[in-house]
């Protein structure tokens, strides 16, 4: 049996959040739109038609190049890629080659639990094509079509070094990139619209073999490209232990199958032919362009999930958690200035809050509770004024009405019951109701204990004090033996 | 009014008569579309003749006559046929775009039209402006209105054609090597090609984006100067058009500053490819200008016989690139195939033509990886070598004058015997375009007939100058227009 290193590197791409298109004026909010309603002679590549350099585009790529720590070269230019496609009406792209908005970069992640670096080789600007648009809505059966809603989107392409070693880290290490472009706002990363999609090239050596890459495209979310590249490892590793060679090559991903299937036959080494584009002039990025981009860039996910980790005292999952979204982290540090027990606020939000968010199909930003609503029911359960459970049914109403804690506990009467007579006499009920766990608890079970609890808070609607409601029934046990 | 009385009219001439209310937009359209109904049988400037949207035009302009007339207001001016017009066919000449309409308007067409002026029409060229006989025009060749046999020039030969016989008052072309001034020099008119990045190339469609320039062809200096100042200026939708507002005849220097301008003369455009009498002519101007005072000094353009093949590989690499929207996919020429491969073959196999088919192979071929050093790359140099003997010989002088062309209008049919003696027809015009100069063809003078073209180039921006000299040139030469007689049949 031989050892085999895995060696994985990734080529990703990235629509840029511009509200036009890169060279020319068209919307870019494509996303169910009918098809070429978004175009103008620009984007369709109509004789005499020439493109204008969006400078939006320049300076969310930038954002992305130095946020990746990249290298930015003072000037720079764009390219035409000469391809044939009937999704690419000019017959080019127009992109950058040798000279690419940034280059030499380096990306940070955590990758169970440890910390990892991937180098970026490079990370440049590029149009984007149309799209095939097969029989359908807007097709008679067996015909195909063009939709050039997409044409022109602007989008960055970023090449790491291939410095994964394993398929988790190659999906750890994209996350992390898509969590970068998000904080930014350079992207909004949404892997099932395509607004982020990822090609791998994967290798396996060993001390005697050198290895022969293979590409892997059509992963479409987290999940497929661990899949799909774990696939492919074993894939390899078959080949190369049954004495069989690996061909280099371009694979595409089945979802369904769950197996990668050679796109052979399709690729002819094609020659693009890249030029500088006479349409376009090259362009320098100025310093105090840099700079200002530069100091403008707010605390990167891998910053920040270790400042919440000293400052907060957060485990290293826990943050991880918090700082995948940024809106979320904000709302956690928001929360916390109401009501400072960040652990306790994060126990929250990444089970009670996500669960509303998950149940209700929204995000933090568009629902209705607020940092300071949050702090003042969790200030309520920590002075036990309300117990966990009471909280939990109180979060949901907050989530679906908007009202504030303290207004829907009044409303619905709920308030801690601790007065001990009252109490006493639910716990008597409970345990005349409940032999069998009285007897499991008297017989050692303490499980059983949780289940009488239980029972008690369900008696009261979840009113009844926790803490008090445990010493009553203990006391009151320990009078039965 | 009959169209004779139009023979020495410059733009502002027209512009009074109608100021004067002496004619009607109406009644100038109809008096050319009467001489284009009378000539093109013979001549075959135009492809399309707006005979009935111009004609409304002009009816809509003179039911409202304005107070003040701006300055093309009511003028008929005929528009290459690679210039994007709204609603009007756009062909480049070329069987691909036959029936090619273009939704939108070139940003000269825009002002032109903003300047109140009227299209007359689309005018001949070879396809994809690739060629200089108008013989590489699917639709067939224009003839020159000065003799029915030979070639008007090309790529504009349309324009030029169209202007030389009074078809139209004045017209568009563009120019990537030479095609507005060979064109306006075997037709005897006057044609300018501005300072690359004077005039928005928007809806210009690309031949080769980093020498394209569009400009006018038109019987009088005069009239190049008015056009500019309508076409020029910076636009927000072409890139590589220059920041600057458009060129005013303000910029012209005093007669008295003209005088003091120091003229070069590049003795590699006087060599013995110049047909002796089209030198002498040339000579004989410049004699004019010295008697007037002018000082004259040799300098030399070293690089000169490098340029055009460093032109040629240039303009044919863009072209390729620029020419690969042709597919059949969206719009122009769809020859079904068996599938894409092969529709994508039928369609530029039967849209283009055998010139820019060959040039589409040659400029794949100059791209290509293990080519691109050696042939885009170093044509890139030469053309940096080409551009600085410009800068250095306009150190020694304001101005250059050169003859246009090496030889007189060729006849019709005589094409293509060999291919690089053609393409070597452009050797005097290629330079200044690489170099991105302007550039303007006057005409010096006539032999048996025909016209003699001769070339003044100038410093980047400084068609001020250019055009100052060549209005003075003009007077000196007080050389007819053309106004021919049309009497022989085609071919003769």
């Amino acid at each position: 049996m031989s050892d085999f290193t895995t060696t994985i590197g990734l080529e990703v791409h990235c629509q840029l959040l511009t509200q036009a298109k890169m060279f020319c004026r068209c919307s870019t909010d494509y996303i169910g739109k009918e098809p070429n309603t978004l175009v103008c002679p620009v984007c369709l590549g109509l004789p005499g038609s020439l493109p204008v350099l969006n400078q939006k585009v320049v300076e969310l790529a930038l954002r992305a190049a130095l946020a990746l720590h990249c290298q930015i070269l003072p000037q720079t230019l764009f390219h035409r890629k000469n391809y044939f496609y009937p999704d690419l009406p000019k017959g080019y792209q127009i992109s950058q080659y040798d000279l690419p908005i940034g280059i030499d970069g380096f990306l940070e992640f955590y990758s169970q639990g440890v910390r990892k670096k991937a180098r970026i080789r490079r990370i440049h600007i590029e149009e984007d094509a149309g799209k095939l648009v097969h029989e359908g809505a807007f097709l008679p059966p067996g015909t195909s079509g063009v939709d050039c809603n997409r044409c022109g989107i602007p989008l960055v392409e970023i090449v790491t070094e291939p410095d994964l070693s394993s398929p988790e880290e190659a999906r750890d290490c994209l996350m992390m990139l898509r969590n970068i472009v998000c904080y930014l706002e350079v992207s909004d990363g949404n892997m099932e619209e395509g607004s982020l999609r990822c090609d791998a090239n994967i290798s396996l050596s060993s001390s005697s073999l050198t290895g022969v890459k293979v590409e892997v495209k059509n992963m479409n979310s987290f999940r497929s490209v661990y899949r799909a590249l774990s696939y492919e490892v074993e894939r390899q590793r078959k080949l190369l232990e049954e004495g069989k060679p690996v061909f280099q090559e371009t694979r595409h991903w089945d979802e369904i199958k769950g197996v990668t299937v050679s796109a052979r036959g399709k690729e002819e080494a094609e020659d693009y032919r890249y030029f500088p584009d006479p349409d376009l002039l090259p362009f320098s990025l100025k310093t105090e362009m840099i700079e200002e981009i530069k100091s403008g860039l707010l605390e990167l996910p891998l910053e920040k999930e270790e400042r919440f980790m000293t400052q907060y005292e957060l485990s290293q999952g826990e943050a991880e958690i918090l700082v995948q979204d940024r809106e979320i982290a904000d709302f956690f540090e928001d929360t916390l200035r109401n009501f400072n027990k960040p652990r306790m606020v994060c126990n929250w939000i990444v089970t009670e809050v996500f669960r509303n968010l998950k149940e209700l199909g929204t995000t933090i930003s568009r629902a209705k509770i607020t940092p300071s609503h949050l702090a003042e029911l969790l200030k309520m359960v920590d002075r036990k004024e309300i117990s966990g459970t009471m909280a939990k049914s109180v979060l949901e109403e907050m989530f679906t009405s908007g009202a504030r804690a303290r207004e829907i506990v009044t409303r619905r009467g709920m308030a801690l019951i601790n007065d001990e007579k009252e109490l006493e006499n639910i716990v008597k009920e409970v345990i005349e109701k409940n032999p069998q766990s009285v007897a499991d608890y008297l017989s050692g079970k303490e499980k059983a204990l949780q289940f009488l609890i239980g029972q008690v808070m369900k008696e009261t609607r979840g009113q009844a004090d926790p803490e008090l409601t445990r010493n009553i029934l203990i006391k009151v046990l320990s009078s039965e033996e | 009014m009959k169209i004779e009385e139009f023979k020495d009219f410059t733009i502002q001439d027209y512009h009074h008569l109608l100021e004067e209310k002496k004619i009607s937009p109406l009644e100038l359209i109809d008096i050319f579309l009467e001489r284009i109904e009378e000539g093109e049988d013979k001549i075959h400037a135009f492809l399309f003749v707006n005979e009935e949207k111009a004609k409304n035009e002009a009816r809509e302009k003179t039911d409202n006559w304005p107070e003040e007339l701006p300055p093309l207001w009511g003028l008929p001016v005929a528009i290459k046929d690679n210039i994007c017009t709204q609603g009007m066919p756009t062909t480049c000449g070329s069987k691909m775009l036959e029936n090619f309409v273009s939704p939108y308007d070139a940003t000269v067409v825009e002002r032109l039209k903003a300047a109140g002026a009227i299209i007359l029409g689309k005018t001949n060229m070879d396809e994809f402006a690739m060629g200089s006989s108008t013989e590489n025009s699917t639709f067939g060749p224009t003839h020159n209105p000065l003799d029915l046999r030979r070639t008007p020039g090309g790529s504009s030969g349309g324009s030029a054609a169209s202007v030389c016989a009074l078809e139209a008052p004045c017209a568009l072309g563009s120019d990537t090597g030479g095609s507005v001034r060979q064109p306006a020099a075997f037709c005897g008119v006057v044609g300018l090609r501005p300072t690359y990045g004077r005039v928005p190339r928007y809806g210009v469609v690309g031949l080769a984006s980093s020498l394209d320039q569009a400009g006018p062809i038109t019987r009088k200096v005069e009239d190049a100067i008015t056009i500019l100042e309508v076409i020029s200026g910076k636009d927000s939708r072409d890139s590589t058009c220059a920041p600057y507002p458009p060129f005013s005849r303000n910029e012209i220097p005093s007669l008295e500053d003209i005088r003091k301008i120091k003229v070069g003369v590049p003795r590699e455009y006087f060599s013995s490819r110049v047909e002796k009498v089209i030198g002498e002519k040339i000579q004989e101007a410049l004699g004019k200008l010295k008697g007037e005072g002018v000082e004259l000094v040799e300098v030399s353009l070293p690089h000169t016989d490098y340029a055009l093949e460093a032109y040629y590989i240039v303009a044919s690499a863009e072209a390729s690139s620029n020419l690969a929207r042709y597919d059949g996919v969206m719009y122009g020429l769809r020859v079904e195939g068996e599938d894409l491969q092969d529709m994508y073959f039928e369609t530029r196999t039967l849209g283009f033509g055998k010139e820019v088919k060959r040039r589409i192979i040659l400029g794949t071929y100059s791209l290509s990886s293990g080519h691109y050093d050696e042939y885009y790359l170093k044509s890139m140099k030469v053309r940096t070598l080409v551009r600085k003997d410009f800068e250095e010989a306009l150190k020694q002088c304001n101005l250059l004058i050169t003859p246009t062309t090496p030889s007189f209008p060729f006849f019709l049919g005589e094409e293509t015997q060999d291919l690089y003696e053609r393409y070597t027809d452009d050797i005097f015009t290629i330079p200044s375009a690489l170099a991105g100069l302007p550039s303007l063809s006057l005409n010096c003078g006539y032999e048996g007939g025909l016209p003699v073209g001769l070339q003044i180039i100038g410093g980047p921006f400084e068609e001020g100058k250019l055009l100052g000299l060549a209005l003075w040139l003009e007077k000196l030469l007080a050389l007819p227009s053309p106004f021919p007689e049309l009497k022989e049949g085609r071919g003769q």
